[in-house]
């Protein structure tokens, strides 16, 4: 700990700032091991011990350090280590590895090729992060530091020129100068509906009542979404330094974070980072020895996917259940115990500090005209590349995918994208030249929402998957509007009986006439949003829909009732293996002759098709299954063999 | 002495008292608007969307609540565009889909004014359909009554039921408020794979 301690001025933070510097040698080596969620899934706290004690055996522990940061994203590529200051990324390290990085990296200053990442395209290692395709293109203003800061300790924050933004505000800005910088930047809410966060402090400032409230949503309800965790995780003073330049220009004295409960690391690193900032005089009363005082609690909340939306986040804070209110008044003007309160998500708190620190023009200089700044994507799915991922707005879909995702996985031929989470609607090849942001994605029938990015292939039946949103959402809505509950219930029922070969004629028609409905008449914007991957998906692919519901086939081969499997004997080695694997029994053949599936038997369990090694099992729909041969058919042997 | 603003309801210059709804507005006008979460003194709910009705303020038009729409200077309303007769349509269709055969007379009066099929979702329904359509009124009736709720929701989405708080149901049987106001006709529980409370049907049957 510094010599200063509690902050009471500017001077005493830059003086701070100068002795953290100071007492940190640049050139000294560190090893730095990610610890958010995927990486420790992945046993990443393994290797960290396996570095320490590696450390410790070769007599390093004083001149290495070792840090325990954030996520990079590139999480199914983890555990990830760096090692400073040559800036040399391993992936997918394991603790074994840790006595070989040591005498080499550290000690030798060699690089270890066969723990780099492998660049697909040329099949060479890649040391810098900055040259691993998923990086190259990508824009990290946000998930920057998530790499080179402890996220336990508030100096490494502040030795990257953390906080320096709060003082500026404090100290040369009046809070109205604030909001204008805000406005000025054209920053629109990450959490989903790109409202203009000026716009929307302006409201919170100018609104009657007292007192007003700041409020972090880190409730991140969308199943495989982590951008906002990511962020709580690795950089939680970003968030906290955003809050509190917030409550200054709103003038408010006190803020809640609400994290969803089952991020606990999250929780705890913000916890830590708001008990640091308080003992550094950051945060309470005085900040920096201004005349500003906030306090914020943090709220872990542990409702449904529809507490994240503003009115029900604030019901819940209140101590009641998590649903969105029927009044038409904003938050911004009544919230929290209907006072004004001002709501933002993880990330565009994040994004505060920078504004102020590098002006509104320089953020407007990044993302397009009306959408400026970075977004983070979770992109998912059948991408080579998945993990989270920060581009300026407006990048195409194009380069989101293939660029950074690195394309289709096995070869296979892109189908559709869903953005914007579990109501976000599918978009199709036609349309991935258009940009990325909040307005061009409503025009095709989806959204920015949270940023989850789900790509699907040739192999995604198109009704199969806007069944599965619409049954998650059933049970993820509140269930209070008439339209939303019953509709999902109906649509889901449709649904599943379209996909089971029982759809009718009028179901396409009937479908519609619900999603419609739902759409134009409901409280909240998951009500009003749950259609869309039902309308896009039959907006572009209708003809799936009428296969399925005419011809009661699937083209993609995926819904179980429609299609059959089959052996096809040209192809067929006659392992046993299926045979020997089948549930159900249902696979007839013996050694050296020809397999067959009994088709009154068969589950469609799919595991001879999994486990083939000769690509023998088809799967077919809406044609005749071929009969199986007469008595025992004696097997073709593969080309080349005798 | 509120201000008084005035708004155009179905083309009808209409003058109401600031903070006052849409619905109240039109009612006060002599428009009437249907609804079935709605009750005359209690908080306005939101549930049913039944009241949509549709908006025009500053060139764009929206479907709004009308119970809970503040009525707005200049504001022009359409209480039966077709765009909101087919909304209403859809919403009893689908209303019936949960309160199975029996449903009230309203909501059966409700049906062929709008020309709603009360039996198109029928075989999309749970299996054990009651009456109940979760409009909410017997809860908001409870607290008004009673300071407490002895009747709440319990779960959500399609899961999400009446449910009768033993601990709390003391007042029960001088009270019983929420029969009166119950649009099904009859305060009744629902389904639900997990009802861990008694049924308020049974419980209140077996005190008259
Ligand atoms: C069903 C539903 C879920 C939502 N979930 C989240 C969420 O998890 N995180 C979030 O920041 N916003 C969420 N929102 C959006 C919030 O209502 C609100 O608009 C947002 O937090 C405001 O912050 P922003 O202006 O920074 O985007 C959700 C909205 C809806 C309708
Ligand atoms: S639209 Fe759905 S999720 Fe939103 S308040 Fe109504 S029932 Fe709840
Ligand atoms: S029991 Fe009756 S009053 Fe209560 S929610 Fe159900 S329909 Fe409404
Ligand atoms: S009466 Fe307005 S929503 Fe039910």
């Amino acid at each position: 700990m510094g010599t200063v301690k509690c902050i009471r001025s500017p001077k005493d933070l830059e003086k701070l700032r100068e002795e953290i510097k100071s007492k940190r040698k640049p050139s000294k080596s560190s090893v730095s091991v990610c610890v958010s969620t995927g990486c420790v899934a992945l046993d990443a706290s393994k290797v960290k011990e396996a570095f320490i004690a590696e450390l410790e055996k070769q007599g390093l522990k004083d001149q290495v350090e070792i840090k325990e940061t954030g996520c990079l994203g590139f999480c199914e590529q983890g555990p990830r280590v760096t090692i400073y200051p040559e800036e040399i990324c391993y992936f997918k390290v394991k603790p074994e590895d840790a006595p070989e990085i040591v005498s080499k990296s550290i000690l030798e200053k060699k690089v270890v090729e066969r723990l780099l990442y492998k660049d697909p395209a040329t099949g060479k290692g890649v040391q810098k992060l900055e040259d691993i395709p998923f990086y190259k293109y990508q824009r990290r203003l946000l998930l920057e530091n998530n790499a080179k800061i402890d996220p336990k300790n508030i100096e490494d924050y502040i030795a990257l020129g953390g906080y320096s933004a709060l003082a500026k505000v404090l100290f040369e800005m009046t809070p109205e100068q604030v909001v204008e910088e805000v406005k000025k930047s054209k920053l629109r809410g990450r959490g989903g509906g790109g409202f203009p966060t000026g716009l929307k402090w302006e409201t919170t400032r100018n609104a009657p009542g007292e007192p007003k409230y700041v409020i972090v949503n880190c409730d991140e309800g969308d199943p495989g979404a982590f951008m906002d965790r990511s962020l709580m995780e690795g950089n939680p003073h970003s968030v906290l330094e955003g809050l509190i330049i917030g409550a200054y220009a709103i003038g408010a004295n006190e803020g809640f974070v609400y994290v969803r409960e089952e991020y606990p690391i999250a929780v705890e690193n913000i916890s830590t980072a708001i008990r640091q900032a308080e003992e550094y005089g950051l945060l309470g009363e005085d900040i920096i020895g201004s005349s500003l005082s906030l306090r914020v609690k943090v709220h872990k909340g542990a409702g449904a996917f529809v507490s994240g939306e503003s009115s029900a986040l604030m019901t819940a804070i209140e101590g009641k259940v998590g649903e969105p209110r029927p009044k038409y008044v904003h938050t911004a003007v009544k919230g929290l115990w209907d006072k004004p309160s001002l709501l933002n998500n993880v990330k565009t708190w994040a994004s505060i500090p920078l504004i102020v620190l590098k002006g509104a023009e320089w953020f407007r200089s990044i993302g397009t005209q009306g959408n400026s700044g970075t977004m983070i994507f979770s992109l998912v799915g059948k991408v080579n590349n998945t993990g989270l991922v920060e581009v300026p707005m407006g990048i195409t879909l194009r380069d989101l995918i293939f660029k950074i995702g690195g394309g289709i996985r096995d070869g296979k031929k892109f189908k559709a994208v869903q953005i914007g989470g579990p109501s976000g609607g599918f978009i199709p090849e036609q349309h991935l030249d258009i940009p990325v942001d909040y307005d061009e994605l409503v025009k095709v029938g989806s959204m920015m929402g949270s940023g989850g990015m789900v790509v699907m292939d040739e192999d995604t039946c198109m009704v199969d998957v806007a069944r599965y949103f619409v049954d998650f959402l059933l049970e993820e809505s509140c269930g209070k509007c008439i339209p939303c509950r019953e509709g999902l219930r109906v649509l889901s029922s449709i649904l599943s009986d379209i996909c089971a070969g029982k759809g009718k004629s009028e179901d396409i028609q009937t479908t519609e006439e619900i999603a419609e409905t739902m759409r134009e008449a409901l409280l909240c914007a998951l009500g009003r949003t749950a259609a869309n991957p039902v309308l896009t998906s039959l907006k572009y692919f209708r003809d799936e829909w009428e296969q399925h519901i005419i011809e009661k086939r699937c083209p993609a081969n995926v819904c179980k009732a429609l299609i059959d499997f089959y052996i096809n004997p040209e192809k067929c080695q006659a392992c046993l293996l299926c045979l020997k694997e089948c549930p159900a029994g249902a696979i007839q053949g013996d050694k050296d002759q020809v397999h067959w599936i009994d088709q009154e038997k068969c589950i469609k369990c799919g595991t001879c098709y999994e486990i083939c090694n000769f690509q023998a099992v088809k799967k077919l729909s809406g044609e005749p299954i071929p009969p199986p041969p007469k008595g025992m058919k004696p097997i073709r042997k593969l080309k080349g063999e005798n | 002495m509120k201000k008084v603003i005035t708004l155009q309801i179905d083309d009808k210059e209409v003058k109401a008292e600031e903070g006052i709804t849409i619905l109240e507005a039109a009612q006060h006008a002599g428009v009437e608007i249907p609804t079935l979460c709605w009750y005359e003194g209690l908080e306005p709910y939101g549930a049913c969307r039944f009241c949509s009705v549709e908006i025009e303020k500053r060139g764009r038009a929206q479907v709004v609540a009308s119970c809970c729409y503040p009525a707005e200077e200049g504001l022009k309303v359409k209480t039966r565009s077709p765009k909101i007769v087919k909304i209403r349509k859809i919403i009893i269709e689908l209303a019936a889909t949960s309160a199975g055969e029996d449903v009230s007379s309203k909501m059966r009066a409700l049906a062929s004014e709008y020309n709603a099929d009360l039996s198109r979702f029928r075989s999309k329904a749970p299996l054990s359909p009651t009456k109940c359509i979760l409009c909410g009124l017997c809860v908001r009736r409870c607290i008004e009554a009673n300071w407490e709720s002895a009747i709440g929701f319990i779960g959500r989405g399609i899961y999400r039921c009446i449910a009768l708080f033993p601990e709390k149901a003391g007042l029960c049987s001088t009270c019983s408020y929420c029969r009166d106001v119950c649009p099904t006709g009859r305060t009744c529980s629902t389904f639900g794979p997990r009802p861990p409370f008694p049924r308020v049907d049974d419980v209140l049957a077996g005190r008259k």
